[in-house]
C-alpha cells in the first residue's frame, strides 16, 4: 500500500487529505495518471511530487510503505 | 540541541526567541527578516490568510536551506520559524534570524533564506479576499487556483 498526501486545492477538490493506493510498486507518472482518471484530478499536471519527504520526479518509482505527497506550487513566506 | 532552529508553529512567533537561538560570542551582526500579512495586494483587500504546510517536509526543507547557507556563508548561523493556520493582517508569518561575524554575510544569507522558502518549502497560502478566496499558487501570484482550479472566469472578476 502506498500512502498519498494531498494539500491546498487538491485536498479541497477531493474532500480528503490522504488516499491509500493498493499496489506494490508504481511509477510516479503512472500514479498521477491513475489518480487523474479515478478522481478527475487534472490539476496533478502542474504539481511537484515528494517521496518520503524528499522531492522526486515523474520517473521515480514508489513501493509499498512509501508516502507520496503531491506538492502544488508553494506560497510560503 | 535543546531547541530547534527550524520550526513550523501554529502560535504567534516571538522574534526575540529566534534572535536568542543564533546569538553567539563570535557574532558581530544578527539580521532578522519578519514577514507579515499585507492588507492590500494589487488593489485587492485581504481580510485574513490561512497557511497550510506539509509539516515534516517543511521542517526538513527549512533545514536544507540552513545547510545551503552554511555552504555559501560558512560562519553564519540560521534560525527560521514559519507560522501556519489563521493569520490576520499584520500578523507575523515568518521570521528568519541570521548571525555572522560581519554584517554583509548576515544580510545576504537572510535574503537568500526567504527566496528559498518561496521556492522549496511546502507551505501554501489561502487568501481570503474581501470578495472571495483563493489558494495562491506561487509567490509571484501569477498562478492561482480560484475555486480550486485554474478558471478563466477569475480574470473577469479581477
Amino acid at each position: 500500500m502506498i500512502k498519498v498526501l494531498l494539500f491546498a486545492h487538491l485536498q479541497e477538490k477531493l474532500g480528503k487529505d490522504q488516499l491509500d493506493i493498493e499496489t506494490n510498486q508504481i511509477k510516479i507518472s503512472e500514479l498521477k495518471h491513475k489518480l487523474k482518471d479515478q478522481y478527475y484530478l487534472n490539476e496533478l499536471d502542474g504539481v511537484m511530487t515528494a517521496i518520503n519527504e524528499e522531492y522526486a520526479t515523474d520517473e521515480d518509482v514508489v513501493k509499498s510503505g512509501d508516502t507520496v505527497a503531491f506538492i502544488p506550487p508553494v506560497s510560503g513566506g | 540541541m535543546a531547541e530547534s532552529l527550524y520550526e513550523i508553529v501554529e502560535e504567534p512567533i516571538q522574534v526575540e526567541s529566534l534572535i536568542k537561538k543564533v546569538e553567539r560570542r563570535e557574532s558581530g551582526a544578527i539580521t532578522t527578516f519578519i514577514g507579515t500579512v499585507r492588507e492590500w495586494t494589487k488593489g485587492k483587500r485581504t481580510i485574513y490568510l490561512q497557511y497550510q504546510a506539509y509539516i515534516p517536509m517543511a521542517v526538513k526543507m527549512l533545514a536544507k536551506i540552513g545547510d545551503e547557507i552554511g555552504d555559501k556563508w560558512p560562519d553564519t548561523m540560521v534560525a527560521i520559524t514559519h507560522r501556519i493556520g489563521h493569520l490576520d493582517i499584520s500578523d507575523i508569518a515568518v521570521v528568519i534570524a541570521v548571525s555572522s561575524p560581519h554584517r554583509k554575510a548576515a544580510y545576504e544569507a537572510n535574503e537568500y533564506a526567504i527566496e528559498r522558502i518561496k521556492q522549496i518549502v511546502p507551505i501554501w497560502k489561502r487568501e481570503h479576499w474581501e470578495h472571495g478566496e483563493t489558494w495562491i499558487g506561487n509567490q509571484l501570484e501569477t498562478i492561482s487556483y480560484p475555486n480550486g482550479k485554474p478558471n478563466v472566469e477569475d480574470v473577469k472578476n479581477d
